[in-house]
């Protein structure tokens, strides 16, 4: 809500400066977002009257003007703008006025013309963006006077952020009356006085939903002058709170409710038939509204109808026939109470919403229904003439909100907020903001006023204590606790470990957004069905994502638009997908990951080792670190996003955990992803598992190693035949591993070279020749007649 | 000067002049090899007479020892050369970078999470976690926010289609409710139930896209309940928590009264510096407040015995302030240029 300072001063003045009251209302819960001085620094500008304006002899654009500025000679300005006229009020500056930017006005000689001053846009003087000619200034601006005293521009736009349950501050005098409550100083608020009857019309009025509406006020006004202008101070106070002026009716409904926070509405009495009902709709009756949109309420809405036809969504906006236009001289004036659950969502369901329903929806007094219309009735009398009907009033008093006393125990307040306040402090503190407070044995009962809608349960007084005590008050105390030692399993590793191992091994992490475009999903993961979002933001973030690669090869393609051409990046996030038992959520597999992807130079450009582009055992061996010492083992795979060759199902103890692959080449191509990037995916669980270290024996005698190359057919794995050699080692054998492949010149085209060294040991003693041979020998043997490899150099 | 004082001049001179230790050796034969000058002295003593051949073994021995101590000194010389041009060969341009392996590096994000997890830790807290597809009622209705309240509407909450009762949580709020019943069910069998005290970081999701929000951010739960916390606890916790996080003391932490459904008393936490870009800026970096009793009912808790706080932060502007980020749209497009930075 914005206001003007000036204009709450006038309800409350304690003595702070613009600053100092604005704290003051952000630090009890009215937080003030902007505080702008309503126009900037300049001096010596006052209302002036254009006595002669004639063309200036030596410049056709110009004019010569004789100018009343109250000074008792009539001053000679030579002026550009192409409204001045005789008989206009201005604002001018003298000689030695100081315009905004600091620009000193001197005595100036314009084309061979003296100047003494200078005439006034709105814009040169910070006052609006309008610089179409000189502000005209109305015809009773007195002369000489002070332009910032006349339009009152010593003043702060008060912009505050008031929170749902504070409804009761959307209005000047509730601002006021919390403001009055913090600093103790009275409010200048004169009572409202009844507006005398002085004609008999009156409307009856039904109330066929008291739950919903319990209290309407209407009145009925005759002869009244629609076209009459809005005085100035009602248009500045209006201007000044973000209300554009429009015609004096309107404009006092709209004063009325900023002033004391009641919404009115204005009918022209002319376009009703009979008796008001507030009522629910009927089955597919529609309502066309002031905003020219017709809508079809639900049959929650509540309505403002005549005998004849449904008028307006009540408490949330006014029908278009129904409404006062400039030829309105009779106005049936509402002023009601709407129960907040009644009208709360009910604008937002057909898209929009008004001043009106954001305070129904949040709670209006509904003991202001009267003296608001009676505020209004006689504004209306003051600007636009006419003459009154007496107030009709229908009220369901049952229906009303209940004001129950809350019961309040200080010990506990005091326990809650960790401050030492004594029951009579509390007491006086609820009493500053209209609350009734009674003794009751060792608890408070406290019952809130009409205008309070946020106090039911004891947290609503402990959290008003706490405001008006004030926040700063109470201690920042360092917590007492017991110390108990977190848990730190060494057997589990943290995402922090993980984060950190790849990016020691030249990975940068990324974040991407997990609703995705459907494309990624259908080309990556062959996932026709996404989970879609109801409302997205976008059509390229429509679906929830079920892989991270898609993302990580988007990140690809844009850095390398940005001449990025090495990329490496991990992300750590989650993956959806539609599970019916899933856990928590039932419906959904939602798994955090791990993914990574490589692409472009394996090392940065450098002197020291031959460029090369990064490969599918580069990558391995990253995924590789990630789970060390576990080991995993890998099996040839077919998955849509990956190259069919060189794409491997990556297994921790026989369970699937993720993938590992270069990505397909039609992919590559059609996001134009470079050569060849690799990637990997896995389960962020199954890395984070780690295992005990077990310390074994460590041999003192001499291990021997041998080495052994086999020829096999090209489709048997390296695992595979490391496998079957291990199927057939002796117990002296303590390892096998894997130090050469080749294929090419020097051996059958069909076949490659697979080289092991196998280690042999016993702890106990030194092998012997004849035993490691004899191993050595079934080792061979096996992957003959398993695998039917051949050892190599044996008779090719 | 005598024969033999010229055999040691004249060695003296070839070991001198030999380059290397082929010549040196080469030049050493001449004198004292097999047919050497000295040699051969030696071998002529037998022709001499007892009486003289003392006197002249004598010198001859002497000579000899001359020879073969320049010798030594000749080798030892030419051992030292041949070193000092190996090393001077061997020399390398230490300037050049070293060979290997570029680095990486976490996400600003990460890094702030990282560290507001262990300066929390470091009190006791321990990390939940949450899904990020959230039943409505975790989201909204346990968090005492009721059927009609604003945020619930399609313009702030991302929901799924065909799904009424689940949306994309809009807030890290839900972890607490898990957190409680999880925590309740762990220890009923306790007369006392031990202090629940978790940080729950987590992504979350708004309808909201411009410069100073994004359809996805992070945030930070943060949750303690026991038998005696209290406001002043919470005030105690972020003003410690914030100075910690920016290492200065050259702070202010104001907590300033504000609304949410979920606590009460609620507050707004802003902070300002006292120096350098933003200074005496309030900035609003986290809500946060006494956990609301029907929450805490919610979460299997009576409200009577136990109290607690909880608050929600912004990593992402926490990161931005920490490391002078103005756009928080950088955080999220992946461009390693901006990412690289944060090393």
């Amino acid at each position: 809500m914005q206001f003007s300072e000036k204009w709450l001063r006038t309800f409350v003045n304690p003595p702070l400066d613009s600053a100092e009251l604005g704290h003051l209302m952000t630090m009890a819960g009215l937080e003030v977002e902007e505080a702008e001085p309503v126009a900037p620094a300049f001096s010596g500008i006052v209302v002036a009257l254009i006595v002669e304006a004639e063309k200036h002899p030596n410049a056709d654009k110009l004019k010569l003007c004789k100018v009343d500025a109250g000074t008792g000679e009539l001053l000679q300005i030579v002026c550009g703008a192409p409204n001045a006229a005789v008989g206009m009020k201005v604002p001018c500056a003298k000689v030695g006025a100081v315009l905004p930017g600091e620009f000193a006005i001197k005595a100036a000689k314009l084309r061979g013309v003296e100047s003494f001053g200078m005439l006034c846009s709105e814009r040169e003087l910070g006052l609006s963006e309008d610089h179409g000619g000189l502000y005209a200034l109305p015809e009773d601006a007195p002369i000489g006077v002070d332009i910032r005293d006349y339009l009152a521009l010593d003043d702060t736009l008060f912009t505050i952020k008031l929170t749902p349950n504070r409804a009761d501050c959307l209005s000047l005098s509730g601002v006021a009356r919390e403001v009055a409550a913090l600093t103790g100083v009275a409010l200048a608020q004169s009572p409202i006085a009844p507006v005398v009857a002085t004609i008999d019309d009156r409307r009856p009025i039904v109330l066929d939903a008291p739950l919903a509406c319990p209290r309407y006020c209407g009145r009925v006004l005759r002869g009244v002058d629609a076209r009459a202008p809005s005085p100035e101070w009602m248009k500045q106070r209006l201007q000044r709170s973000g209300i554009r002026a429009i015609s004096a009716l309107v404009d006092i409904t709209n004063y009325v409710m900023l002033e004391l926070g009641q919404p009115l509405h204005a009918f022209d009495n002319t376009r009703l038939e009979g008796a008001i009902h507030v009522r629910m709709p009927l089955v597919g009756e529609q309502v066309l509204l002031l905003n020219e949109q017709t809508v079809t309420p639900a049959a929650d809405t509540l309505l403002i109808a005549d005998e004849a036809r449904a008028l307006a969504l009540a408490g949330i906006m006014g029908g278009e026939d129904s409404g006062i236009t400039l030829a309105t001289s009779e106005v049936f004036l509402e002023s009601a109470f709407f129960a907040p659950d009644a009208i709360a969502g009910r604008a937002r369901a057909h898209g929009f919403g008004s001043d009106a329903s954001h305070r129904f929806e949040r709670g209006v007094d509904f003991d202001l229904a009267r003296p608001a219309i009676e505020r209004a009735t006689a504004l209306i009398l003051e600007i636009c003439g006419g003459a009154a009907g007496p107030v009709e009033e229908a009220v369901s008093v049952s229906d009303l909100p209940q004001r129950k006393a809350v019961s309040l125990r200080p010990a506990r307040a005091r326990r809650v907020l960790g401050v030492d306040l004594d029951d009579l402090t509390m007491q006086s503190l609820l009493e500053r903001v209209h609350l009734d407070v009674r003794k009751d044995g060792d608890r408070l009962l406290v019952t809130p006023p009409s205008f309070r809608f946020d106090i039911e349960i004891e947290e609503d007084l402990i959290e008003e204590l706490a405001r008006l005590h004030g926040y700063d008050n109470i201690p920042a105390v360092a917590p007492q606790g017991t110390l108990v030692m977190l848990e730190r399993s060494e057997s589990g590793r943290t995402p922090w470990d993980m984060r950190h191992l790849l990016a020691g091994r030249g990975f940068q992490e990324v974040v991407n957004f997990a609703f995705v475009e459907e494309a990624w999903e259908r080309d990556f993961c062959a996932n026709e069905d996404p989970i879609r979002l109801a409302n997205p933001i976008a059509s390229q973030m429509s679906v929830m994502r079920s892989s991270l690669i898609p993302g990580l090869a988007a990140n690809l393609a844009t850095n390398r638009k940005r001449q990025q051409n090495r990329v490496r990046v991990f992300e750590l996030g989650r993956c959806f997908e539609r599970k019916a038992d899933g856990q928590p959520v039932a419906g959904f597999h939602q798994l955090m990951r791990l993914a990574v992807l490589a692409a472009g130079p394996v090392l940065p450009e450098q002197w020291g080792t031959d460029a090369r582009a990064v490969d599918f055992y580069d990558v391995k061996a990253d995924l590789e670190a990630l789970f060390a010492p576990r080991e995993l083992s890998f099996e040839r795979l077919s998955d849509p996003a990956l190259h069919p060759g060189r794409a491997a199902t990556v297994l921790l103890d026989g369970r699937r955990v993720g993938v590992l692959g270069e990505l397909h080449p039609v992919w590559v191509q059609a996001y134009d992803l470079g050569p060849a990037p690799v990637v990997f995916e896995v389960e962020l669980d199954a890395a984070l598992l780690a295992v005990l270290p077990v310390s074994g024996e460590i041999s003192k005698m001499p291990a021997v190693a041998r080495d052994l190359a086999l020829l096999v057919s090209h489709e048997v794995s390296a695992a595979r035949v490391r496998s079957v050699l291990l199927e057939a080692a002796p117990a002296l054998v303590s390892e096998i591993s894997l130090f050469d492949m080749y294929h090419g010149k020097g051996i059958d085209p069909d076949k490659k070279s697979l080289a092991f060294r196998v280690l042999m040991q016993d702890t106990q003693r030194t092998l012997e020749d004849a035993e490691v041979d004899a191993a050595m020998s079934a080792l061979v043997r096996h992957a003959e007649l398993t695998l039917g490899a051949r050892l190599r150099g044996a008779g090719e | 000067m005598d024969y033999l004082e010229q055999l040691v001049q004249q060695a003296e001179a070839a070991f001198a002049a030999a380059a290397d230790s082929a010549q040196l050796e080469q030049a050493k034969s001449l004198y004292l090899g097999k047919s050497g000058s000295l040699t051969e002295q030696l071998k002529s003593l037998g022709k001499l007479a007892p009486e003289q051949r003392r006197e002249a073994g004598a010198a001859i021995n002497r000579a000899k020892e001359a020879v073969e101590a320049a010798l030594d000194a000749r080798r030892q010389a030419l051992r030292e050369a041949a070193l000092l041009a190996q090393l001077a060969s061997e020399a390398l341009d230490v300037t050049l970078p070293g060979r290997g392996v570029s680095a990486g590096g976490l996400h600003p994000v990460s890094r702030t999470l990282e560290r507001i997890e262990s300066l929390f830790r470091s009190i006791g807290f321990v990390v939940a976690d949450g899904p990020e597809i959230e039943t409505d009622w975790h989201n909204f209705t346990a968090l005492n926010t009721p059927e009609n309240h604003p945020a619930r509407s399609m313009h702030d909450t991302f929901y799924l289609e065909g799904h009424s009762d689940v949306l994309l949580r809009t807030h890290t709020s839900p972890v607490q409710i898990r957190a409680m019943i999880a925590h309740v069910e762990r220890h009923k069998a306790l007369a006392i139930m031990p202090d629940i005290r978790v940080i729950a970081p987590g992504r979350v999701y708004r309808v909201d896209s411009d410069a100073t929000h994004s359809p996805m951010f992070h945030q930070v739960e943060g949750l303690w309940v026991g038998e005696n916390v209290s406001f002043a606890d919470l005030k105690g916790v972020i003003a410690d928590f914030l100075r910690k996080f920016f290492e200065t003391e050259d702070l202010q932490v104001r907590f300033r009264p504000s609304f949410f459904p979920f606590t009460e008393p609620s507050a707004e936490i802003d902070v300002a510096f006292m120096s350098g870009a933003l200074e005496g800026r309030w900035l609003e970096i986290a809500g946060c407040g006494m956990v609301h009793p029907n929450v805490l009912r919610f979460g299997g808790i009576d409200p009577e015995r136990y109290t607690g706080f909880a608050f929600g932060m912004g990593p992402d502007r926490l990161t931005m302030l920490r490391y002078g980020v103005n756009d928080l749209r950088l955080f999220f497009e992946g461009d390693l240029r901006f990412l690289s930075q944060f090393r």
